[in-house]
């Protein structure tokens, strides 16, 4: 059984990282039976709490967990779920599977970069909007699709893209 | 259970859930409850019917009549015409193209008339977050025959004589795999559920975990017996979180009745299964990385051997199937190998779940027997392809596989036909594209996933897939000259010959098989750029040459 640090370990806390974020996490941590082999999951915890895994987050759970920085940094790397940047209010996965490519996904995703003026991965001016291409949603019935946080847009044409930006613009 | 005379059965797979099934739900609800039906008529969720095109699907039984496109305010409708009065929507029935008349039962409509389905028998059909209904329908009945009646070696022999092979991709016997696993000594054995569905297009493995999860449980339990296992684990995408959520729920169903936990049907067989996420990785799908993968590190592959089977999670033997395959095992154990070895062609038996997409009229989720032909598949299931267009090609086996054309339609399909065409099953992706996809521009979208996706463990890979990559975007964008045509053939056959693990030893077979079908796509572009096929042909030249 490996148990995380019992010492006490530096969270290195500033405004964008408050202290209760950390103190979740190192909760969720603590109350594991194990940590063998529970680093992708404590990541997807860290990242569901912090909403992305800057390097100070993966230092404090390498250092919680008793490991190497780099080794958390090489799994986070590796995974196209786990991002380093912060996103936008709303993130918008253009899905961009073969389904909705052949269905002219490349032509939504470059015409939303445009009217949004960013690249994916970024986030617009106001911090509304982030945009990802993402790999299969599995709704290729509905393709081309697009995902703006968990609703899916399907059958998206380009002039839907104004409507669908403004829906989330009001709220 | 009170009885009812009436089913509503709904679909609220993802597919539908995007057209607003919830809604359509609620509705249904609300009304029914207005008009003090609720007592009779009862309201069932259910998974994916696989008719994803024509959704939200609502089905009522015993009647068996399928409605199609429902939206939220066809809800009254449905209660007030077809409940009460017992009068068919017609608007709502399916149409044929081009027909006026509506078909009214499921297997009457041309998307159902060649489907047979084993792995996807009960998505649609029961509601998924009930143990109970899975129960009625003969569900654990298998395991229950399996560790109460028969031996292990009997169970490995039931699915050894069933032929069943591998559904992920690999097409390996799953018997067989059961028996080398069985035949090590350890005291800690693992089996693996891989429902890390990789391939962008394929959607089978959501659909059986979001429509059916208990199917998957009851055939890990059988196969943890089998190879001597008491620790099944399902390694599913985090990009996933209906199908988790209903795994989560089936989970506690069945440790609540015992069917999972210590003493299972009260011999001395003990099985649990807990859930890993995997992180967005399509390398993943491969075993070895899924087991490295599963210890939360990078999910790189290992080398073979050792294979899995002798050492795999922490160093224990590890049986991994996929999710479609241990759908297959509950209908063999309980009706036996015979029955299952009486459909499909002399080396690939039983069915196969096919993901049709693309250019195609049907969209959806189909099953058929192996040895079906794709021309049955495209035309009778999927209704032809889209706006009368021309059919091209279809892609098979996803990045892994190649393209098939006009020509090699009426070719029976089953894993070894696929291979020899120069294709192959994979998951069972199929993509069709019509006259006006460029090939090479489907080719280059292949390579930019794989690129993307390469773990970077073996050179071949990580670099022959990039330096693919940029001679496909030179020949899109008219700067290549023939010799580069011929350097890029090369190198795919040396990425091909040098990859480590499966990713990228098929990486390059979509360049392969295009190369050889659309040879002249590729001249086209390096010698007469301004008038370019496919694609080009019907709109602007540059959309082809759009850099990325």
């Amino acid at each position: 059984m490996t148990q995380p640090q019992s010492i006490s370990v530096t969270k290195p806390m500033h405004e964008d990282l408050p202290e209760e974020k950390f103190n979740e996490l190192e909760a969720f941590i603590d109350g594991m039976e194990t940590t063998k082999g529970a680093l992708i999951e404590i990541l997807h915890k860290a990242q569901q709490i912090f909403g992305f895994l800057p390097r100070d987050v993966q230092l404090y759970v390498a250092r919680k967990l008793g490991i190497p920085g780099a080794e958390v940094f090489g799994v986070v790397s590796f995974y196209s779920y786990f991002t380093t940047k912060p996103r936008g209010k709303h993130t918008i996965s253009v899905c961009m599977g073969t389904a909705c490519f052949v269905r002219g996904a490349d032509k939504i995703l470059e015409r939303l970069k445009e009217k949004l003026g960013i690249e994916s991965n970024e986030i617009t001016e106001d911090g509304l909007f982030t945009i990802k291409d993402v790999r299969c949603v599995g709704a290729c019935g509905l393709a081309p699709v697009v995902m703006v946080d968990e609703k899916v847009f399907g059958r998206v044409k380009e002039e839907d893209l104004d409507d669908i930006i403004n829906s989330y613009k009001k709220g | 259970m009170a009885i009812t005379r009436t089913n509503i059965m709904i679909c609220v797979g993802t597919g539908c859930l995007a057209t607003e099934s919830e809604k359509v739900l609620k509705n249904l609800e609300l009304i029914l409850k207005a008009r003090g039906y609720d007592k009779e008529v009862k309201i069932i969720k259910t998974g994916c019917f696989g008719f994803c095109e024509q959704g939200p699907i609502v089905k009522i039984e015993p009647e068996n009549v399928f409605y199609v496109r429902v939206g939220p305010k066809d809800a009254k409708d449905i209660i007030d015409e077809h409940i009460i009065k017992g009068r068919r929507v017609e608007r709502l029935l399916y149409k044929e193209p081009f027909q006026n008349e509506g078909i009214d039962k499921q297997e009457n409509i041309p998307f159902y008339k060649k489907q047979l389905r084993v792995a996807l028998r009960n998505c649609g059909l029961v509601n998924p977050e009930d143990i109970y209904e899975y129960i009625a329908l003969g569900g654990y009945e298998a395991l229950g025959k399996a560790i109460t009646k028969m031996s292990r070696d009997e169970v490995i022999d039931t699915v050894k004589k069933s032929c069943l092979r591998g559904r992920g991709g690999g097409g390996f016997p799953t018997g067989v795999k059961w028996e080398i696993a069985k035949a090590q000594e350890s005291q800690v054995k693992f089996i693996i559920c891989n429902a890390d569905e990789g391939d962008p297009g394929a959607f089978m493995d959501r659909s059986i975990l979001e429509g059916d999860p208990h199917s998957v449980l009851e055939a890990m339990a059988i196969g943890g017996y089998a190879i001597g296992s008491d620790k099944g684990i399902i390694y599913i995408r985090a990009e996933y979180p209906l199908a988790i959520s209903r795994l989560k729920t089936a989970i506690s169903q069945a440790r609540e009745l015992g069917l999972l936990g210590k003493n299972i049907f009260d011999t001395d067989f003990n099985f649990d299964i807990d859930i890993k996420y995997g992180a967005g990785a399509f390398v993943c799908g491969e075993e070895t990385a899924l087991i490295n993968s599963c210890e939360g590190k990078r999910g790189e592959p290992n080398y073979k051997p050792p294979y899995p089977a002798q050492e795999g999670y922490w160093g224990h033997p590890t049986c991994v199937n996929n999710v479609e395959t241990f759908a297959n095992i509950p209908s063999i154990i309980t009706k036996g190998p015979e029955w299952f070895t009486s459909m499909g062609t002399e080396n690939s038996k039983g069915t196969k779940v096919f993901a049709l997409a693309g250019k195609i009229n049907n969209v959806g989720l189909v099953e058929v027997p192996m040895g079906i032909t794709l021309r049955e598949i495209i035309y009778d299931i999927g209704g032809g392809i889209q706006g009368g267009k021309k059919f091209k090609a279809v892609q098979t086996g996803g990045p892994s596989g190649g393209v098939i054309t006009e020509n090699e339609l009426d070719t029976p399909i089953d894993y070894d036909s696929l291979t020899g065409i120069g294709s192959m099953m994979g998951s069972g992706g199929m993509i069709v594209m019509d006259e006006t996809d460029n090939m090479v521009n489907i080719a280059k979208f292949y390579l930019e996933f794989t690129m993307d996706e390469s773990c970077g463990r073996c050179t071949p890979c990580r670099i022959g897939t990039k330096r693919l990559y940029e001679m496909l975007n030179k020949i899109t964008s008219g700067k290549a000259t023939m010799a580069d045509l011929d350097a890029m053939k090369q190198l795919s056959y040396m990425v091909k010959d040098g990859s480590l693990c499966g990713l990228g030893q098929t990486a390059p077979n979509p360049i392969i098989s295009t190369m050889k079908h659309f040879w002249n796509e590729y001249v086209a572009l390096v010698t007469d750029y301004d008038n370019p096929q496919g694609e080009g042909k019907y709109e602007a030249k540059n959309k082809i040459g759009i850099e990325s």
